[in-house]
């Protein structure tokens, strides 16, 4: 039995490196700092450790092959899920330029808000470290942050020491739109925050508002789909008194019609405060199951994000037409390769096109895949680096266990051989 | 493998041969002077009336690292206007204003580059910069450790550390980062934007450390030195774009009291306030203080007109210039108490006076500078123009007559304000080999790399003469990396993966003690985490370190 320290984990998207594990054989138990993401997450057991061709187990040179016999013999496949360390994710994306594959990451659906606002005027945003230091004012729109990161809160709010504040439990929480679902965010000294409920499909109209306030313009209404603007001019006022102001929201969350409009107007009213004499940044949430990951590598490799098409022999972006659940709904595309390392719940979506699964050990399908070959997690079954939610800092996952079973780069990497 | 250059024109002014027929010996990938007399060659190249130079390097390029992946995922648009093709052999991809990290490999090669250096890694990003530049074939590559606004340092100087303490800290730093050299933006500017400074001149103090630029230049430049670094502090000044500035940087050369130090992009820093439009060239007196201080060196970040996108860790100067973002999108970042960035997309224009002017301004600097060893030919890709302009920029230096036939179709206003068209100088083969190759390569302080000579690693590019000097250097016959021919025409024929040079200064182990504290306190990881190890790079099969000498420390 060995115990190990200072773990970081890919899971949570916060990059929580504190954790410390009981390793006894292919065991893995956390010890300290664990959460309601991390610690199943971690203890996930190991079921499956051969490769499978419908059904059958063969060994993995057989199983490679089949897949690669099932992506040649396919016009127009779809690297799915997307959902593994960078190794594993420059792996998705050598197959799918030789393959001339859709990559798809499977949160993609919900970061297109954020990179549509991205790609039409930008933003202003900051980092874990920035906010643990000089945020002293957090307007949390949309989302149950600590439903999204249970330990948010613990690590960069309520921290006891900081740089720049003299006591951090004087910061201010604000909740717009989601009321959260427990009492992190109640400061140390037991001040809950405030919250502002709406419906997640009024938040456009309210976040219109608040903007339009930050300006100064004249807003006649008394309230706005069930918040008092007063209370709102109040938030306004709040921000621009403050010093650093940090807006958050998970694109993900916010699943109205048009929502990347509502990360603009956040965007932009945060652009707006940086000119009236005072600082303050954006913070968007994600980084779970390596979806700033594969938003990175992607980015680097083909120079867009991670809904990217290889067929025509070079990169193509559209962050709709190739979407792969449309695709596959649609018959544009006729294979599948679902990659998920880090989630047995995450399967691969319905479908009659030829299947394969490169996924992490234990995952139960409904329907066979064709080829199923369960791998290795990074951060427990080999080192590797993923990016935290702040798509700034990759941190170096470590090998915890000796399973045996390969890599997603290696699985990846030896089809894109055999293509 | 023994491999034969027959007869070549050679240009390799770190042996000192300017322009001589000269055959070349490559065995195992390195120059020898003659082959054992028995050994059979293995392969020869015809290259009689051909001009040969070493690979060339760029020693200051935005190839890797968080803020170039934002600068691609900015931009899409400019992307479709440059798809590049798969091939048997090469990967597809984008290019442009920020190619994606394959497509740079192999275009910097088709160009006669084997090696590029990105400029600003911040130590918590220096995995990304390196993972990155872990997917540029055929280069090899390096960079320089980004300081002096993290709050660590400014920690430091607020307490009254000794310099001693501040070298441990630099060295211990470039260590976690993988570095070859330090580098500072904007001196405590980044973190002055932070407490919501908006400028911040040489000597204006930062509202919260009371520190100013110059004492950070200062503890810098003497930590670079006292632990052996060969490349000097490479400095991204003050008031970078301001009109005025020239005054902010001649102060800043002669501020630094005879320490080696690299003045970056300096183009961007040589503005006056003089006539209709107070804005002015300043080149001539850079030029005349780069002369005059043997310890200053400088790369110019000469702006050539079209689409790109700046990307710089100087977030207080690009969000104040973020208005003219063309198109209207930018992106500004504090990053994790260590540095921040801004990313902004610009079109230079030749009709538009400060886009004209710039441009005359960087030309004015390449051609008053008398020594060819203390300048260097950079576009600070992609902030000035991308590197791809790099063939157009070396005919502009060569050709004085086609230099006068551009100066004359930019803004008439701009032509009037600059001495470009009394200038006579044309650069010299040599001189170009000295700007791109071997000075670059003793500034970085390689030991054996952009050079012909014996010892040194056989990186080569040979060319065509052509007195359209654009089109002679667009399109090498041959490059050979490591002594492996990887273009011909023009046009990857073969990849391989370079090595990542560094540098390994020593320092106190018990730095890491205050180091650990700052950490759990402060930060939001690990102090183990935040180390990169080697591993991290050479695990993967194809990458590797490279580890150069120090000077010697007294
Ligand atoms: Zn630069």
């Amino acid at each position: 039995m060995t115990e190990i320290t200072e773990v970081p984990s890919p899971f949570c998207g916060i990059g929580a490196d504190d954790l410390s594990v009981q390793v006894d054989g292919n065991s893995v138990k956390v010890t300290a700092n664990g959460c309601t993401v991390n610690t199943p997450a971690f203890e996930q057991s190991i079921t499956d450790t051969s490769a499978r061709v419908n059904g059958e187990e063969v060994s993995l040179g057989l199983a490679i092959a089949k897949a690669a016999d099932l992506l040649r013999a396919s016009n127009q496949p779809i690297m799915g899920g997307c959902a593994s360390d960078v190794n594993g994710m420059r792996g998705v994306m050598a197959v799918a330029d030789k393959a001339g594959a859709v990559v798809d990451n499977m949160n993609f659906t919900g970061a297109r808000r954020n990179f549509l606002a991205l790609q039409d005027t930008g933003w202003m945003n900051t980092t874990l470290a920035e906010i643990k230091n000089r945020c002293d004012y957090l307007l949390v729109v949309g989302v149950d942050l600590e439903g999204f990161s249970p330990r948010f809160f613990e690590r960069y709010l309520w921290n006891k020491e900081s740089m720049f504040l003299d006591d951090t439990s004087n910061r201010e929480i604000v909740y717009l739109g989601k009321a959260p679902s427990g009492n992190a965010s109640t400061s140390p000294a037991g001040v809950s925050a405030k919250v502002l409920e709406c419906a997640d499909a009024n938040l456009p109209e309210v976040m219109a508002v608040l903007r339009a306030l930050v300006k100064n313009k004249k807003i006649v209404a008394e309230s706005v789909c069930g918040i008092a603007v007063s209370e709102l001019q109040t938030i306004a006022e709040q921000l621009k008194a403050t010093k650093y102001s940090v807006v958050t929201w998970a694109a993900g969350a916010l699943n109205f019609d048009q929502a990347e409009l509502t990360v603009q107007m956040l965007s932009e009213m945060v652009k707006d405060l940086n000119t009236v004499d005072t600082r303050s940044s954006g913070f968007p949430l994600g980084g779970k199951e390596g979806d700033q990951t594969a938003n990175q590598v992607c980015g680097w490799i083909s120079a867009y994000p991670a809904r990217a098409k290889f067929s025509a022999g070079y990169p193509e972006y559209d962050p709709f037409l190739f979407d792969s659940a449309v695709m596959l709904e649609n018959g544009e595309a006729d294979a599948l390769c679902w990659v998920q390392a880090f989630n047995i719940a995450s399967v691969p979506p319905k479908t009659d096109v030829p299947t394969i699964v490169v996924a992490r050990s234990g995952m139960v399908f409904d329907k066979e895949p064709d080829v199923f070959i369960p791998v290795g997690t990074p951060g427990i079954d080999h080192a590797g680096h993923a990016y935290r939610l702040d798509s700034v800092v990759a941190i170096r996952l470590k090998k915890l266990r000796h399973s045996g079973l390969p890599s997603t780069a290696e699985v990846l990497n030896a089809i894109e051989q055999a293509l | 493998m023994l491999i034969k250059l027959t007869g070549g024109t050679v240009y390799d002014p770190a042996s000192g041969i300017d322009g001589q027929v000269k055959t070349l010996f490559v065995l195992d990938g390195k120059f020898i002077n003659q082959p054992p007399a028995e050994m059979p060659i293995d392969k020869e190249y015809d290259l009689k009336g051909k001009v040969v130079m070493a690979g060339a390097i760029d020693m200051h390029t935005h190839i890797g690292g968080g803020k170039g992946n934002i600068a691609r995922m900015l931009i899409p648009e400019d992307h479709r206007k440059d798809p590049v093709y798969r091939s048997d052999i090469t990967r597809s991809g984008c290019g442009h204003a920020m190619p994606s990290s394959f497509t740079a490999g192999y275009r910097y090669a088709e160009m006669g580059y084997t090696a590029g250096f990105e400029p600003a890694i911040l130590p918590v990003n220096a995995r990304q910069a390196h993972m990155e530049m872990a997917d540029i074939p055929i280069l090899d590559k390096g960079g320089y450790v980004m300081l002096g606004s993290d709050d660590y340092l400014l920690r430091m100087l607020t307490a009254k550390k000794d310099q001693k303490a501040i070298n441990d800290y630099v060295a211990w730093t470039m260590n976690a980062a993988k570095a070859i050299g330090v580098k500072v933006v904007n001196p405590g500017g980044i973190n002055a934007f932070k407490f919501n400074q908006r400028q911040l001149d040489l000597d204006e103090k930062n509202a919260h450390y009371n520190v100013t630029p110059r004492e950070i230049l200062q503890v810098l430049a003497t930590a670079v030195k006292e632990i052996g670094v060969k490349h000097p502090l490479h400095v991204h000044g003050c008031n970078l774009g301001v009109p005025g500035n020239v005054e902010t940087t001649i102060d800043t050369m002669q501020g630094i009291g005879g320490l080696p130090m690299h003045l970056t992009h300096i183009q961007f820093h040589s503005y006056g306030t003089e006539g209709d439009f107070k804005f002015s060239s300043g080149g001539a007196a850079i030029a005349e203080a780069i002369n005059k201080n043997k310890n200053i060196t400088a790369d110019v970040g000469q702006i050539l007109f079209g689409q790109t996108i700046t990307a710089s860790g100087d977030n207080m100067r690009q969000h104040a210039n973020h208005g003219f973002a063309n198109p209207n999108k930018w992106v500004c970042m504090d990053i994790e108490c260590d540095a921040g960035c801004g990313v902004v997309p610009f079109k230079y224009r030749d009709q538009n006076f400060v886009n004209a002017l710039q441009w005359a301004i960087g030309l004015e600097i390449f051609l008053l500078v008398d020594d060819p060893w203390c300048v260097f030919l950079t576009t600070d890709h992609p902030n000035g123009a991308p590197f791809t302009t790099y063939p157009h920029l070396i005919r502009l230096l060569m050709d004085k007559s086609f230099r006068n036939d551009m100066l004359a179709t930019i803004h008439p206003e701009a032509q009037k304000m600059t001495t470009l068209a009394s200038i006579d100088r044309e650069y010299s083969l040599q001189e170009i080999a000295i700007l791109t190759r071997a000075g670059a390569a003793k500034l970085i302080g390689l030991d054996d790399r952009g050079s012909l000579g014996e010892g040194a690693w056989a990186d080569i590019t040979v060319y065509t003469e052509n007195t359209d000097r654009e089109k002679m250097f667009e399109k090498p016959d041959y490059v050979f990396k490591d002594g492996e021919l990887v273009v011909v025409d023009g046009k990857v024929v073969h990849t391989t993966w370079g090595t990542t040079h560094i540098v390994t200064p020593e320092w106190d182990n018990s730095v890491e003690k205050s180091l650990e504290k700052y950490f759990d306190r402060f930060m939001t990881m690990k102090l183990g985490n935040f180390k990169m190890s080697n591993d991290e790079i050479t695990e993967d099969g194809r990458g590797s370190l490279t580890a150069h000498s120090l000077n010697s420390i007294s």
